[in-house]
C-alpha cells in the first residue's frame, strides 16, 4: 500500500509534466490539424535556455522559468514562421514530416551549443523529506504547484479571454471561424507561442526532477501523444487528465514489470484508447 | 444604389466555372431568396459573393464599393455576415461563448448586442450556458443566427436555413426571418423549400446551371406557371 502511494505520487509528478506538454500538443493539433513532433525537443530546448539563465545570472530555477518560457514561445512563432506557415495550405501529413525535421534540427542545435552530456540546474543533493514512510523532494512540491498553477492560468485564458475562446472555436471549427471573422493568423500564433512556453515549463520540470540532456523531450513525446489521444485530441482539459492518468499508469507498472518498460505502457494505453474510444475518455464536446 | 449586388460573375474552383454570368442584387431592407435545383450554384452564389469561392471575373460590390474576393474577416467588418448551411455552431463552446465569437471583429461590450440576440431568440437566454452541441437541430440553428446577428450586419446570407428542420420549426424560422429583416437588416439566403421561401421573400432569382433564369417579385415567381413546373415540383 505504501509503495503504491509513493508510486501516485511520483506518477502525478510526472503526469504534471506531461500535461503541459500534453495540453501544448493538443491546441497546435486542434488548431492547425497535425501531430507536432518537435514538441518534445521545444521542451528541451526550453530547459536549456533555464539552465543558461541559471548558469549566467546564478538565479534560482524558477526564476530562469518564465525567461524559458518567454524565449521557447518566440522560438515557436518563428519556427512557424519560418517553416510551417509557408507549407500550411498542403497536406497535414507533410506538415508532420517538417516538424520531424525541426525536431533533429533542435536537438543538433542543443548538442552544439550545450552539448550532448547530462546537466543539472543545481550540484549537490536535495534532501527528501520525510513525511510518514514517504518521501517527497522540496522540488516535488514546487513542480507540483507551479504545474497546477500554469493550468489554473490556461484554464482562465482560453474560458474568460476572447484570444482563448477564438482558440477553441478555430479547434472546433475552422471554416465557421473564418467566417466569422477571427484572425486565423493572429490565433496560430498565440497558440505556438502558448504550446510553446508549456513545453518549456514542462522541460524545465523535468530538469529539476532529473536532470538535462538533448533527448529528454524526444523520449517524452510518445506518452505526451498518449495522453493527448486519451483525452481527445484537441481538448485541454482532456490532455490534463490523460497526461496526470498516463503518468499515473506509467509509474504504477514498476509494481509488475521493469522500469524500462515505461514507455511501453504508454504506448498500450495509446493503442487501447486508438481501438476502444478513438475520441478519448471524456464524454460529450467538451 | 444597392445594399449589395454581384456583376457578371464568373467563379468557381480550380479553373472550373461554377457561376457564369451571374447577376444578382439585395437592397437594404429586403428579403432576396436563390432558388433552383440540386447543382444550380446557389450555395456558390452566395459564397462568391461573401469571397469564399475565388471569382475569376466580375464584381462584387457592397454599398458601391467593390469587394470582389476580400477575406471574410473583412467582409464581416463590414457588416456583412454569413450562416453555412451545416457545422454553423461551434459545438465545444457554450451558446453565449457561441454569440460572443460573432462579435469578434467589433469592438465594445457585447452585453447590449447579446440581449439583442436574446429578444428575438428568448430560447437562447434559458439555455445561454448550454453547450452548443448538445442541442437540438431548431436550437442550433438559432445560434446560428443568432452568431451572426452579433455583428450588427446590414447584410444577412443565410444558406439554407430550414435545411433538416421539421414542418413546423420550416414555418417559425421563416417568421424569424422576417422579424429580422423588419429590423432593417437585408436577408440574402439560398432555399430548398423554394414555395414557402418565394412565399417569405421580397424577390428570387431561379438559377440553374450557374446561371440566371429568372428574377422577379416573390409572388410573381410563385405565380410564374414555367417556374411553378420546372422548379416548384409543378
Amino acid at each position: 500500500m505504501i509503495e503504491i502511494i509513493q508510486l501516485l505520487i511520483n506518477g502525478i509528478l510526472l503526469g504534471s509534466i506531461l500535461a503541459l506538454g500534453a495540453v501544448g500538443a493538443t491546441m497546435i493539433f486542434g488548431v492547425l490539424r497535425f501531430a507536432h513532433f518537435a514538441h518534445g525537443d521545444f521542451m528541451a530546448i526550453g530547459a536549456y535556455f533555464a539552465l543558461t539563465v541559471v548558469t549566467v545570472f546564478n538565479l534560482p530555477v524558477l526564476a530562469a522559468l518564465p525567461v524559458a518560457m518567454l524565449l521557447t514561445g518566440g522560438l515557436a512563432i518563428l519556427i512557424d514562421q519560418v517553416v510551417y506557415r509557408r507549407i500550411r495550405r498542403v497536406q497535414p501529413v507533410i506538415l508532420l514530416i517538417a516538424s520531424f525535421a525541426t525536431a533533429l534540427v533542435l536537438r543538433s542545435f542543443i548538442q552544439m551549443v550545450w552539448g550532448s552530456s547530462n546537466q543539472v540546474y543545481q550540484v549537490g543533493i536535495q534532501l527528501p523529506w520525510r513525511i510518514g514512510p514517504f518521501t517527497l523532494k522540496p522540488d516535488h512540491l514546487l513542480i507540483f504547484a507551479a504545474a497546477a498553477g500554469l493550468v489554473l492560468i490556461v484554464h482562465l485564458f482560453l474560458s474568460r479571454t476572447r484570444m482563448g475562446k477564438a482558440m477553441r472555436a478555430m479547434s472546433d471549427n475552422m471554416d465557421l471561424a473564418l467566417v466569422t471573422g477571427i484572425p486565423a493568423n493572429r490565433v496560430i500564433m498565440w497558440t505556438w507561442a502558448i504550446g510553446g512556453a508549456l513545453a518549456a515549463a514542462a522541460g524545465v520540470f523535468l530538469g529539476m526532477d532529473t536532470r538535462l540532456h538533448p533527448v529528454m523531450g524526444w523520449t517524452l513525446l510518445l506518452p505526451i501523444f498518449a495522453a493527448t489521444i486519451l483525452g481527445g485530441i484537441g481538448r485541454p482539459y482532456g490532455a490534463i487528465l490523460g497526461g496526470l492518468v498516463i503518468g499515473c499508469a506509467m509509474e504504477l507498472s514498476t509494481l509488475v514489470i521493469p522500469g524500462a518498460y515505461k514507455p511501453a505502457v504508454a504506448f498500450a494505453i495509446m493503442v487501447a484508447t486508438l481501438v476502444f474510444r478513438p475520441q478519448g475518455i471524456i464524454k460529450g464536446n467538451a | 444604389m444597392s445594399l449589395m449586388s454581384a456583376e457578371a460573375l464568373y467563379a468557381g474552383y480550380g479553373g472550373v466555372d461554377i457561376l457564369r454570368n451571374l447577376h444578382l442584387r439585395v437592397e437594404a431592407d429586403e428579403i432576396v431568396v436563390i432558388i433552383g435545383p440540386n447543382g444550380a450554384g446557389k450555395s456558390t452564389a452566395m459564397k462568391a459573393m461573401f469571397g469564399l469561392v475565388p471569382i475569376r471575373s466580375g464584381a462584387v460590390s457592397y454599398r458601391g464599393e467593390t469587394i470582389t474576393n476580400q477575406p471574410a474577416e473583412r467582409m464581416v467588418s463590414r457588416g456583412i455576415a454569413y450562416v453555412p448551411q451545416e457545422a454553423n455552431v461551434f459545438p465545444s463552446l457554450s451558446v453565449v461563448e457561441n454569440l460572443e465569437l460573432g462579435a469578434y471583429v467589433l469592438r465594445g461590450p457585447n452585453g447590449p448586442r447579446m440581449e439583442r440576440v436574446f429578444e428575438i431568440f428568448p430560447r437562447l437566454k434559458e439555455r445561454r450556458h448550454q453547450q452548443a452541441g448538445v442541442m437540438s437541430g431548431g436550437e442550433r440553428q438559432m445560434v446560428a443566427m443568432g452568431r451572426a446577428l452579433m455583428v450588427e450586419p446590414t447584410l444577412l446570407m443565410l444558406d439554407e436555413p430550414t435545411a433538416g428542420l421539421s414542418p413546423r420549426l420550416i414555418d417559425e424560422t421563416f417568421e424569424r426571418i422576417r422579424g429580422i429583416n423588419q429590423l432593417g437588416i437585408g436577408v440574402l439566403m439560398v432555399e430548398q423549400n423554394a414555395r414557402q421561401a418565394l412565399a417569405a421573400a421580397d424577390r428570387g432569382y431561379v438559377l440553374a446551371t450557374g446561371e440566371n433564369r429568372y428574377e422577379d417579385t416573390g409572388p410573381a415567381l410563385l405565380a410564374n406557371p414555367e417556374v411553378a413546373e420546372m422548379f416548384l415540383g409543378g
